[in-house]
């Protein structure tokens, strides 16, 4: 058997009290292409990320090609040959192929000169080797996204790279340039280098990997060699936990449809014809994978990017939302994913976040009333069990499950028909969690329609009454609450393949 | 808050040494002096201070301050009475301004580009179109807007005090002024927030213009003649009274209070150098100082308060 290149034991790593990881083992060998795969927070970038000295492990050894080591920082990764080549390449837009592919392999002395026409040569060559006609004089910014991909894997392997990570690398590209990329990645691995390869698309795997790591929830459940399994049986080791755990919600008689798209699209997002209706009171989950075009639905539902064709109908109503003023207007909220940048501004007090949609609601005449702004605050940290000193704290200081309540009290005082979540619960701790599900259910029980995305199947198959699942921009089936198994919602996220 | 108190203890350390060592910097005439020639950066910081706290700066602050004070001049010499050349003065600020504001707000492109490139055209196009001659000869009822050369500061104090409050009230407590801040600290969750950032921004360029314009309404009253090269430099002032005074360079913090300290701050330090026996070279140096103290100051709590933001950790 040939040579490992790459062994880690045990590894296990925390982030804030969550464990990332939990025991993982892994082994890569030379001359092989190792698939890593699990769903959306399996922990298959955490290790990644530890393997290329981003992160430390908390426990666990790591040895490469026989040696162990005890701490890898992005440098001795480096050294050791371990290159890393991301979704989204990480390349100087400004500066030439061939100046890309030098400036990390140059040392570290300041004044050393620099051989332009070597280097352009090295470049050339490198380029050559993976098969890919760019000329090196190129400008990075004018190059395609696979061809930077190939940059990137020319920049690699000019690194000495020996162990070659790829994290989902043909997410934005063609099929004609995820078949080259492949191709560039058999010649690699015959060429005697260690690929992990990770991607979401079980087509693509079955196509390249001679090993599949399945990851789940932290931890290694199996390695199987490809010929062993079939692709209903990866899908079952990448979701199959146990859910007693979970507590369904509490069933909530559905009334009127609030919310119906007739073929709402979104060409400049991705998002192609979507028909789909929620109904007061119901929890309509939007599961798929990340990049599946859930958030750009939402975004367009809510007017941030105007849908180009389709109908939106509130409460039966067609109405045009071109801005989120219009949104707004409708009665639609939206608390987006990334709080820290956009749920919440995080310089300004709670009472300012919690007022800012409604303003109109605490003034008169668009003058502020200062004690009535705070009595509205302090209403919402009363009925949300928002833990904060006092309301006059920056938002910026509180935990990431109070900034999240803060986000949601700020939609809820424009009174909402239709509310829209953008993964509710990521990173906060599991308390905080169950209270914002609680306040979902409260609010559906008040009639509210609730849109939720969310990249966790648990999440999605306690709380949702329904669950539409998203592929590639477009709706590839909703299912009922009987029938969102874990399965099913993955079969639907992953495609034919599964 | 914490800025202004140290900037006020700042000018109270300074009025301290000057009442021991030069108690003749209090005479009424040098303080009337320094308030006549300070008014009109505080008139205009404090329009800058809105447009700073939503984000985006202007540097073409004093060529439109020569452009104002010049069609200040020009109507007045045409005969129109004070009060109109000023409203004159502020239209043509204004109008500059939502050029800047639409250039920023609409076309995306980046305010310092933006008002680097106005600065530049607005003086060398006066230039161009005064063939550089000065407005001489204002007629007399244009020079302190018609009052006496005792009752025109206390005139303009007044007004300049009630400006100050408004906008400091206005910032404060109107749902508009809420909305500078929500844009200047994030403007992609302002926007989701449903507030129309672009016109925001439209707007604090549009007041701060027309602000320029009174300020340089209030200068040009003190002079027989208007100077097309006047006004030169009036952006690095109103700038470092603004950002002396507490205001994030980046959006989102600053107050009206701390604008009106720096700029007294400011224009007090070089004529109290001067009462000191420093020779006045040192004035830009210190003033320099003051605001690279100011911004230390900044980075130093920023570093020591902000937590590494969670997300961080949790993106992977």
């Amino acid at each position: 058997m040939s040579q490992v290149l790459l062994e880690a034991t045990g590894v296990t790593k925390t982030f804030d009290g969550v464990r990332a990881l939990r025991g993982v083992s892994f082994e890569l060998r030379a001359g092989e292409v190792h698939a890593l795969v699990g769903e959306n927070g399996a922990g298959k970038s955490t290790l990644i990320r530890i393997i290329t000295g981003a992160e430390t492990a908390d426990t666990g050894t790591l040895s490469i090609a026989g040696r162990g080591v005890e701490r890898i920082d992005p440098a001795t990764a480096r050294s050791l040959g371990i290159a890393a080549i991301y979704q989204h390449p990480v390349l100087f837009p400004g500066l030439t192929v061939a100046e890309n592919i030098a400036l990390p392999l140059e040392g570290a002395a300041v004044l050393r000169r620099i051989d332009w026409k070597a280097w352009r040569a090295r470049a050339k060559q490198l380029l050559d080797q993976i098969g890919a006609a760019i000329d090196p004089d190129r400008l990075v910014d004018s190059l395609s996204m696979p061809e930077r991909q190939l940059v990137e894997i020319a920049k690699a392997i000019g690194a000495n790279g020996r162990i070659l990570i790829m994290d989902e690398p043909t997410a934005s590209l063609t099929a004609r340039e995820i078949d080259t990329l492949l191709r560039v990645i058999a010649r690699l691995r015959d060429g005697g280098a260690g690929i992990i390869y990770i991607s979401h698309k079980l087509e693509e795997i079955f196509a390249i990997a001679d090993r599949i790591t399945v990851l789940r929830d932290g931890e290694s459940v199996a390695t199987r060699q490809r010929a062993d399994i079939d692709a209903a049986g990866l899908v079952r080791l990448m979701v199959g936990r146990d859910l007693a755990q979970v507590f369904p919600k509490r069933t909530i008689p559905v009334g009127d449809v609030a919310l119906q798209l007739r073929a709402v699209a979104n060409g400049r997002r991705g998002v192609k014809p979507i028909t789909l209706e929620v109904r007061r009171g119901e929890i309509l989950g939007i599961g798929g994978l990340v990049g599946s075009g859930r958030t750009e639905l939402a975004e367009t539902i809510f007017g941030l990017t105007p849908c180009d064709a389709g109908d939106i109908l509130v409460d039966g109503t067609p109405v045009t939302i071109s801005s989120p003023v219009d949104a707004m207007r409708a009665r639609i909220a939206y608390v987006p994913e990334d709080r820290q940048r956009h749920g919440v501004i995080g310089e300004m007090p709670v009472a300012a976040n919690t007022t800012l949609n409604n303003l109109a609601a605490v003034s008169t005449g668009g003058v502020i009333d200062p004690s009535a702004e705070r009595r509205a605050a302090r209403a919402h940290v009363d009925r949300l069990r928002i833990r904060t000193p006092s309301v006059d704290v920056a938002v910026g200081t509180l935990s990431g499950g109070n900034q999240q309540k803060v986000a949601l009290a700020r939609w809820l005082s424009i009174d909402p028909r239709v509310l829209i979540l953008d993964e509710p619960t990521q990173g906060i701790d599991i308390g905080a969690k169950a209270e914002i599900h609680e306040i979902m259910e409260r609010l559906a029980e008040r009639g509210v329609a609730i849109i939720m995305i969310s990249s966790e199947l648990p999440e999605l198959l306690a709380m949702a009454d329904r669950v539409a699942v998203m592929r590639r921009g477009a709706l590839a089936g909703i299912l009922s609450r009987e029938e969102a198994t874990p399965h099913a919602v993955m079969e639907l996220a992953l495609g034919d393949a599964a | 808050m914490r800025r202004e108190w140290s900037v006020a203890l700042a000018i109270v350390a300074l009025a301290a040494v000057l009442a021991v060592a030069a108690p003749s910097f209090f005479s009424a005439e040098n303080l009337r002096d320094l308030f006549l020639v300070n008014l009109p950066v505080l008139v205009a910081a404090t329009g800058a201070t809105l447009v700073i706290i939503s984000g985006e700066i202007d540097i073409s602050v004093g060529s439109a301050f020569a452009v104002c004070g010049i069609t200040a001049g020009v109507a007045a010499k045409a005969g129109l009475p004070a009060a109109a050349a000023g409203l004159a003065a502020c239209a043509a600020g204004a109008a500059l301004g939502a050029l800047n504001g639409a250039l920023v707000a609409y076309a995306r492109i980046p305010s310092i580009v933006v008002t680097l490139a106005t600065m530049v055209a607005l003086r060398d196009g006066l230039r161009w179109a005064t063939q550089g001659a000065w407005v001489e000869n204002l007629p007399p009822r244009f020079q302190w807007l018609g009052l006496s050369q005792a009752s025109f500061p206390i005139a303009a104090g007044i007004a300049a005090a009630l400006l100050v409050l408004a906008t400091a009230w206005s910032l404060r407590n109107l749902s508009a002024g809420r909305a500078v801040y929500a844009t200047g600290s994030s403007a992609e969750a302002a926007r989701l927030a449903s507030i129309d950032t672009a016109r925001v921004k439209l707007s604090v360029f549009m007041l701060a213009g027309a602000l320029t314009g009174l300020a340089a309404l209030l200068n040009s009253v003190r002079f027989n003649q208007i100077p097309t090269n006047t006004g030169l430099g009036l952006e690095m002032k109103v700038i470092a009274a603004v950002v002396v005074g507490g205001a994030a360079i980046t959006g989102g913090r600053g107050t009206v209070a701390g604008t009106v300290l720096g700029v007294v701050l400011l224009g007090a330090i070089g004529p109290a150098l001067t009462f000191l026996g420093v020779s006045a070279q040192w004035e830009r140096a210190v003033q320099g100082g003051i605001i690279l103290a100011a911004v230390t100051f900044d980075a130093a709590r920023s570093h020591a308060v902000a937590p590494l933001p969670p997300a961080v950790a949790r993106s992977v």
